[in-house]
């Protein structure tokens, strides 16, 4: 019997260790596994390297992460936002390492290591300071730098409904990284809004499917 | 000199529906976050098209109003807004498929600098304290089949944004097919930039002069 469902964040995020390397899904606030990070801020792990598009805003999420002193390293396509002072006043004061990703770089980064692939050559980039030391190819005429991918030993993500087996389905833009962030970690966390019997999820709609999901939680009303 | 108080600059909602006279029917269109977006209020009712948001969203409709605002249904800008009909969703991989797999038609990005080659500078200006963001720039510039740049001509203290090289650091090479700015239209071309229309008031003398690179006029 697969049963993926654990009774509470806390437990969710009890293993983490210090200097584990996660993945955060989120596009802003759409699709930040709010509740995942709150119990990670609690559960007190350090030396965290965090992959996520965003650094956190507003004293919540990552940023609240960033507050307590968990952070040692953000590699994101875009720190800075409105109220996003926790991650500002770090990295000024030289007290956390970013390593600055463009969007799609990032995205596809992630979805290669989910997907087994060490790296690719694409042409964003090229000719930028982003490119600085990456090595360089011309294919079909084109110059291309070549990224490596990342994999992970947690993603922490947010899904709407969820099954037992990890089967996941999303809501609107949130889906943004969840899924792929899924497919590239070692321990894959889906933050539910519902948890609904195997079966009731149509197969057409899964857009995560199980194999790639090891803890299902739901959070509370 | 040139008198700029003579010349009626465009404003940035004149730069938009300029922009829009450019963006044929059934368009897929991804428009950067700032001015850019604004443009979304000024398309013509009788074409079909298609705005892309980089977080996965094709088919986006206008910013929510009040009771329709679904916080993870958000633009690039992380604003609320809306989905047409037919509108899809899809991952952040699949969406800068789209992006750098050149399925998206036009990107209308803004800039601080952009080259006579065509190079584009929008991502930071390299001040020591600015923490530095690219976002989808990067992919948006190379990516989509044309780039247009929404942008004014001058900088607050008078300088063009249209240089030789850039000073500023790059987003992308030789990207840029045109320029749409307060004072005129621009086009990139292999022979150098190509001036295609130009406000009231300025001829095409001094926006050469003012914008201090060389440039055509387009022959009609």
């Amino acid at each position: 019997m697969i049963d993926k469902i654990v009774p509470s964040v806390a437990q969710a995020m009890q293993d983490i260790s210090d200097g584990s390397t996660i993945l955060v899904s989120g596009f802003g606030g759409a699709g930040l596994p709010i509740y995942l990070l709150d119990a990670l801020v609690q559960q007190g792990a350090k030396n965290l390297t965090i992959v996520s598009n965003n650094a956190g805003n507003s004293g919540i999420g990552i940023a609240k992460l960033i507050s307590a002193g968990q952070v040692k390293k953000m590699i994101c396509s875009f720190p800075r936002q409105p109220e996003s002072g926790a991650f500002d006043d770090l990295y000024r004061a030289g007290k956390i390492e970013l390593e600055l990703v463009p969007q799609g770089t990032l995205a596809e980064r992630i979805r290669a290591g989910g997907a087994g692939i060490g790296g690719f050559y694409t042409p964003t980039g090229f000719g930028t300071e982003l490119a600085n030391g990456k090595d360089t190819r011309v294919i079909n005429g084109v110059n291309h730098i070549l990224e490596i991918a990342i994999k992970a030993d947690y993603a922490l993500i947010k899904a709407d409904k969820g099954d037992r087996w990890g089967n996941l389905t999303y809501h609107r833009t949130g889906r943004n990284f969840g899924p792929i962030m899924a497919t590239a970690a070692r321990c894959t966390v889906a933050q539910v809004n519902q948890i609904v019997e195997l079966g009731a999820l149509d197969p057409e709609n899964i857009v995560t499917p199980g194999i790639f999901v090891k803890r299902v939680v739901r959070i509370g009303d | 000199m040139i008198d700029l108080s003579k010349v009626q600059k465009r404003t940035t909602a004149q730069i938009a529906k300029r922009i829009v006279q450019d963006i044929p029917d059934g368009a897929h269109v991804n428009l950067g976050i700032g001015q850019p977006m604004t443009i979304s209020n000024y398309l013509p009712l009788d074409k079909e098209i298609l705005l892309h948001s980089e977080n996965g969203l094709l088919g986006m409709g206008p910013l929510a109003k009040e009771h329709e605002i679904d916080q993870e249904l958000v633009n690039a800008g992380k604003q609320p807004v809306t989905m047409l009909p037919g509108a899809s969703l899809c991952h952040h991989a699949d969406s800068f498929v789209m992006i750098r797999g050149g399925h998206i038609d036009i990107c209308v990005l803004g800039a601080f600098q952009i080259s006579v080659k065509g190079d584009i500078a929008n991502w930071r200006t390299g001040d020591p304290k600015a923490i530095p963001a690219v976002g989808g720039a990067m992919d948006l510039a190379l990516g989509a089949k044309k780039l247009f740049v929404m942008m004014e001509h001058l900088t607050k203290s008078g300088e063009s944004k249209l240089v030789q090289e850039c000073t500023y650091p790059l987003t992308a090479l030789a990207a840029v097919d045109c320029i749409y700015t307060d004072l005129a239209t621009i086009a990139v071309t292999p022979e150098g930039l190509v001036a295609v229309d130009w406000v009231d008031g300025l001829s095409f003398e001094d926006l050469q002069e003012l914008s201090g690179v060389p440039m055509h006029r387009l022959r009609k």
